[in-house]
């Protein structure tokens, strides 16, 4: 099979790539670009471990064509942190411990992260939805749901004049 | 494989005509690159319909709408006019899979991949919509209900695409609704399922009906039957009784993993009994 070039932009870098007609996209950026942040749980959409937003919207990377990114802007887990500077999500799981072993965080970190930009006061619900097509075989969803909850809160905090947070976590 | 991703509707039909093998149109993909990774399907073309401006549109077609058959579903639920005029067949096409889904997943690609059990095929068929579709000889409209032959197996020939779908201008005093049946909350397909689409008088007699089941035959169903028994009605619950006993009857579906026979044979009739009420309220303008 002759390979098709690629010009698209990946977490704001112009990037140029040949792969396969019938490559997926996930498996352009990890095998061919090195960016094994995405994983590959599934392959068939169902877990979003593979999670990337292309043009501002959230997708499963493996249910896209490597050749359908010609020209597209791509934002994967790789462009979340500022450097060493962690982003409010990550630093919130961490705090949380809404991770085990770790192989759907970077999918749910897109994917929340997503949904912020959104809706920066999101019901736990809508939290819930949202993420429904994310799945954790280790935390069991409740501290991810957390971690999400207060980063939305603490991101509203500059836009808003909010009263004191005196809330602390008791619930287990 | 080869990959073509044309830049008009015209290119996509020339491409499909002239296409040697086996050719897929793609255009959410969720349905298609899970067949292909699978080995179900080992296409010789792939032709990608997302660059074709006017079909990743949604246009006011009179005062009806042309989906155009790139359109994701959470476009859909994004737009305000769509949601507002058919929220049966909004919220249908929100049922389907997760966010990531929704950001990709099209109407006129659940359609095309012919599964009895596709969630907003039953709500386009209540609401009177057509699909598009562009061939080598030009265009031509076909009924929703008549696109499927059976599982996976349409009625498009070589070289035809769907462009888009349209939903009729609705008339006064009309709801549509669609309900399925999942053994969990989201993320599942559908057990059976069910969409009502109906149109009161001003004195909230039911003028015109149409009820579709999902999930029970090889192809959804359009059942005349059910729809006469609300016809001339208040939507009343004996009419609802004699809806949900007509839906039960019309209803042939097979045992398997997800539900029985007997099982999706009655609860083809609660769900739609269940759509009915809410298609009346929403043509009473209660929601």
């Amino acid at each position: 099979m002759f390979q098709i070039q690629i010009s698209t932009s990946i977490n704001g870098d112009d990037t140029e790539f040949s792969c396969e007609p019938d490559e997926t996209l996930l498996d352009v950026l990890r095998d061919r670009l090195g960016m094994t942040g995405s994983k590959e749980g599934c392959g068939t959409g169902d877990c979003g471990a593979c999670s990337v937003v292309v043009d501002g919207r959230l997708v499963c990377a493996c249910l896209m064509l490597g050749a359908e990114a010609q020209g597209r802007e791509i934002e994967t887990i790789e462009g979340m942190a500022d450097g060493t500077e962690l982003h409010p999500l990550q630093q919130k799981f961490l705090d949380h411990a809404a991770l085990q072993c770790g192989v759907c965080t970077p999918g749910f970190l897109v994917a929340a992260k997503s949904l912020l930009e959104r809706n920066d006061n999101p019901t736990e619900e809508e939290v819930r939805y949202w993420l429904a097509g994310n799945l954790c075989r280790c935390t069991g969803y409740d501290k991810i749901v957390r971690a999400v909850l207060d980063t939305a809160k603490d991101m509203r905090k500059p836009a808003k004049a909010k009263k004191p947070a005196a809330r602390k976590r008791v619930k287990a | 494989m080869q990959y073509h991703a044309p830049a008009t509707v015209k290119d996509a039909v020339k491409l499909l005509a002239a296409s040697k093998g086996s050719t897929q149109v793609l255009a959410g993909g969720t349905d298609l690159l899970v067949r292909m990774r699978s080995g179900f399907s080992e296409p010789d073309n792939i032709i990608d319909i997302k660059r074709i401006s006017p079909m990743c549109k949604i246009a006011r077609d009179g005062k009806g709408f042309a989906i155009g058959a790139a359109v994701s579903s959470a476009e859909m639920s994004e737009n305000p006019a769509l949601a507002k005029a058919w929220p049966g067949v909004v919220e249908a096409a929100a049922l389907i899979g997760s966010t990531q889904i929704q950001g990709r997943a099209t109407i006129a690609g659940n359609l095309c991949n012919a599964s009895p059990a596709a969630d907003s095929v039953p709500a386009m068929v209540a609401a009177g919509a057509k699909a598009l579709i562009r061939g080598p000889k030009g265009k031509r409209q076909v009924a929703v209900e008549k696109i499927c032959k059976g599982p996976g197996k349409t009625v498009l020939k070589k070289g035809e695409l769907v462009e888009a779908i349209l939903l009729p201008a609705k008339p006064a005093r009309t709801g549509d609704a669609y309900l399925r049946f999942i053994p969990r909350t989201e993320m599942d397909i559908a057990v059976a399922g069910a969409g009502v689409c109906l149109t009161l008088d001003a004195k909230g007699v039911c003028t015109a009906a149409r009820v579709s089941l999902g999930a029970i035959a090889p192809t959804v169903l359009l059942v005349n039957k059910a729809a006469q028994a609300l016809v001339g009605t208040k939507v009343d619950d004996d009419a609802l009784d004699a809806l949900a006993k007509a839906c039960s009857a019309a209803a042939r579906p097979i045992d398997d993993k997800r539900g029985t026979k007997e099982f999706r044979i009655h609860i083809a009739g609660v769900l739609a009994r269940r759509a009915a009420i809410i298609a009346r309220d929403r043509a009473l303008g209660k929601s």
